[in-house]
């Protein structure tokens, strides 16, 4: 076991990224994720890697499609409006089957919104965010060290399944300090035959490429990716379930939103009620089969989010509607404290009495 | 053996190597049409050809070798 | 008999998809030379637009990749960056250079980026039916300007090279055309030497291309060669605009 570090949540991702060899870094400055550019510019050069301040976000994202492309690990990291601006550069990796890390410290929107924590870009980072038939590989970590060790994660699952992957965190996590462990398994090696790295004159020319003129061509390359996909459903879920053995009531909530809901989980086992939690880590896969299986069992859910209510869908989707599933929820950088959930768990009680 | 070979299956037929040829040699065979649909050039007096090859310069679409 | 002209390596055996007569061609065969006389055809990975140049990966025999539109300076950034030995170049029309590809232009010039870009302007865009371009000229009559390009109304044309010569980034930057032989031979030399200075580490050169576009000028491919030097030479004089080899 290694010693433990003090470190802010956007520094461990930084320093994990390092870790797990990525040696490119493109960036474009914006709140509340600053610290990961800076923490690049820093340490890049010292590892013989590159960090480049790009023009935009938009050049960021297509810097990271050349280096994808080229078969090397690579990494931008923004925060919400500037994923909008990246959007477009996520669709066309997803469509060049592109294995690529994009971090987003999320801040209230719509517009320049705010820079305060945020969770509205669920829908964004999940149902899509650019145009296409594709996914993103969305995780959620909850705290500094997850900020890092899911990092290292991002990074294995993208070369394993060749799709940019997202870390969808917010600025409190990434402002935040807590003691992380630096200290990760030993990287799996992905052959990448695909990349551009020049002919040597020795083989076919590879091309990297999201353009396909006959729809028949194009259906066979989204069907393949969909496989793809579903092995990655199959596979890759991750979900947290505290103290949900004898629960009645289940609270859902993802990031930030789980510690102010394991908070009231605990305020609320004080006094006496069965609740527990669920934490989904991977927000694509969704978690369905925990969902679905804690449906059996508990009376009903409560979804905490930072923001109107987005996860929530995918709640009432995996559960089929089976119980009642309510919200607490603040937005626009406002994050619901525990005893509004504590609360909704207690007025849950007593109208079932 | 020829001087300029034409691969008139590609042959656009734009008449660019025409415009380029000094010697004024090269013209549309107007009762041919390839699979492409269009009426190939061709060499008219390859006597007179000098290889300078500016046919093949002017080609857009490289379908032109020149032998000297 | 001995060759003295013959399709470069380089080139693919994939026929091209233009138009007849447009100069597109050309331009990939002279790159598709300089590549092969440079001898690095086993380390240079081209990047494709958007817009008619689209499938010229399909043309070339080395790696190649396909970029968002405007963006492929940011790309070949990327892949430069990702390993500097490779010789990495980009093809842009002038609506993907200079209108929505502006900012990663301007910026891979100023970084001073170790690529090579090869321009086409031939003042429209070609692939969506011929709308006015950044370069289209003042009076040119387009889908989206059919009374004439009004410079009070919708600006004037940018002028690339120009432009970018007020930059210390660049190494390299030269405007050419290929509307006759002896132009085209001037283009291959430039393009060349932009190639050349990549390989030497000498930084970021740009050659911009007059051409053609048959199609949506309306007119037929020679009728075209003639306009290109009529209307766009006066107004896009060739020549060199910056190279920093040339200053002491």
């Amino acid at each position: 076991m290694s010693d433990k570090v003090l470190m802010k949540g956007n520094e461990a991702i930084a320093e994990a990224a390092i870790a797990a060899g990525c040696r490119h870094y493109f960036g474009y400055p914006i709140t509340p994720q600053n610290e990961i550019g800076a923490y690049m510019s820093k340490r890049m050069p010292k590892v013989g890697g590159v960090f480049l301040q790009a023009e935009s976000e938009v050049a960021a994202i297509n810097m990271v499609y050349g280096v994808a492309g080229a078969g090397k690990r690579v990494m931008t990291s923004s925060s919400s409006p500037g994923i909008s601006l990246k959007a477009e550069g996520i669709s066309y990796a997803a469509g060049a089957d592109l294995p690529a890390v994009i971090v987003n410290i999320q801040r209230g929107g719509p517009g320049l919104g705010g820079i305060q924590p945020s969770q509205a870009d669920y829908f964004q980072a999940v149902k899509g965010g650019g145009h296409g038939d594709y996914k993103l590989i969305v995780l959620a970590p909850a705290s500094v060290q997850e900020m890092a060790s899911l990092t290292v994660k991002a990074f294995e699952l993208a070369d394993r399944y060749l799709t940019p992957v997202m870390i969808l965190s917010d600025g409190t996590l990434g402002q935040m300090m807590e003691p992380v462990s630096l200290d990760f398994p030993q990287q799996q090696v992905f052959e990448k035959p695909w990349a551009l790295t020049g002919t040597k004159c020795a083989r076919p020319k590879n091309v990297v490429n999201s353009l396909h003129l006959v729809a028949e061509k194009l259906e066979q390359k989204i069907l393949a990716r969909y496989e793809r996909y579903k092995a990655a459903e199959q596979n890759e879920v991750m979900c947290e379930e505290y103290l949900m053995d004898d629960a009645e009531i289940c609270v859902v909530g993802f990031g930030i939103s789980s510690r102010v809901a394991r908070s009231a989980v605990n305020a609320a086992r004080a006094k006496g009620i069965k609740v527990g939690l669920i934490r989904p880590v991977t927000l694509w896969p969704f978690p369905d089969a925990a969902l679905k299986a804690a449906a059996k069992k508990v009376k009903a859910f409560i979804c905490v989010e930072c923001s109107m209510g987005q996860m929530i869908e995918d709640v009432k989707l995996a559960t089929e509607f089976s119980k009642p599933i309510h919200l607490v929820c603040r937005s626009g950088g406002v994050i619901p404290s525990p005893e509004e959930v504590v609360g909704k768990i207690e007025e849950l009680m007593i109208n079932d009495k | 053996m020829s001087k300029v070979i034409i691969q008139t299956d590609l042959c656009k037929g734009c008449g660019l190597c025409i415009e380029a040829c000094p010697k004024k040699i090269i013209g549309i065979a107007k009762h041919a049409i390839n699979a492409k649909g269009h009426h190939p050039a061709v060499v008219l007096d390859e006597e007179l050809c000098i290889s300078c090859a500016f046919c093949a310069t002017m080609c857009p679409d490289c379908v032109i070798s020149v032998q000297k | 008999m001995k060759t003295v002209f013959e399709k470069p390596k380089s080139l693919s055996n994939v026929p091209l998809h233009y138009c007849p007569g447009c100069t597109h061609g050309i331009v990939h065969r002279l790159v598709a030379e300089a590549v092969d006389e440079l001898g690095i055809e086993g380390k240079t990975i081209g990047v494709a637009p958007v817009g008619c140049a689209v499938l010229i990966y399909e043309y070339y025999n080395f790696d190649m990749a396909q970029a968002a539109h405007g963006r492929a300076p940011a790309v070949a950034t990327g892949i430069k960056r990702a390993d500097p030995n490779n010789i990495v170049f980009t093809y842009q029309g002038d609506g993907d250079l200079a209108s929505i590809g502006m900012a990663e232009t301007v910026h891979a010039a100023a970084r001073g980026e170790n690529i090579t870009i090869i321009f086409i302007n031939n003042t429209i865009y070609g692939m969506t039916g011929g709308q006015m371009a950044p370069t289209s000229l003042p009076g040119q009559v387009t889908q989206t300007s059919p009374y004439g390009r009004n410079p009070s109304l919708c600006g004037y044309p940018i002028k690339v090279c120009e432009m970018l010569a007020t930059l210390d980034g660049p190494e390299y930057l030269e405007r050419v055309s290929v509307h006759n032989v002896k132009f085209v031979r001037s283009a291959k030399k430039a393009i060349k030497k932009a190639f050349e200075n990549q390989v030497n580490n000498k930084g970021f050169s740009l050659i911009e291309v007059l051409s053609t576009c048959t199609t949506n000028w309306g007119l037929a491919p020679t009728a075209a060669l003639k306009w290109l030097e009529e209307k766009m030479l006066p107004y896009y004089p060739v020549g060199v605009y910056k190279d920093r080899s040339k200053v002491q």
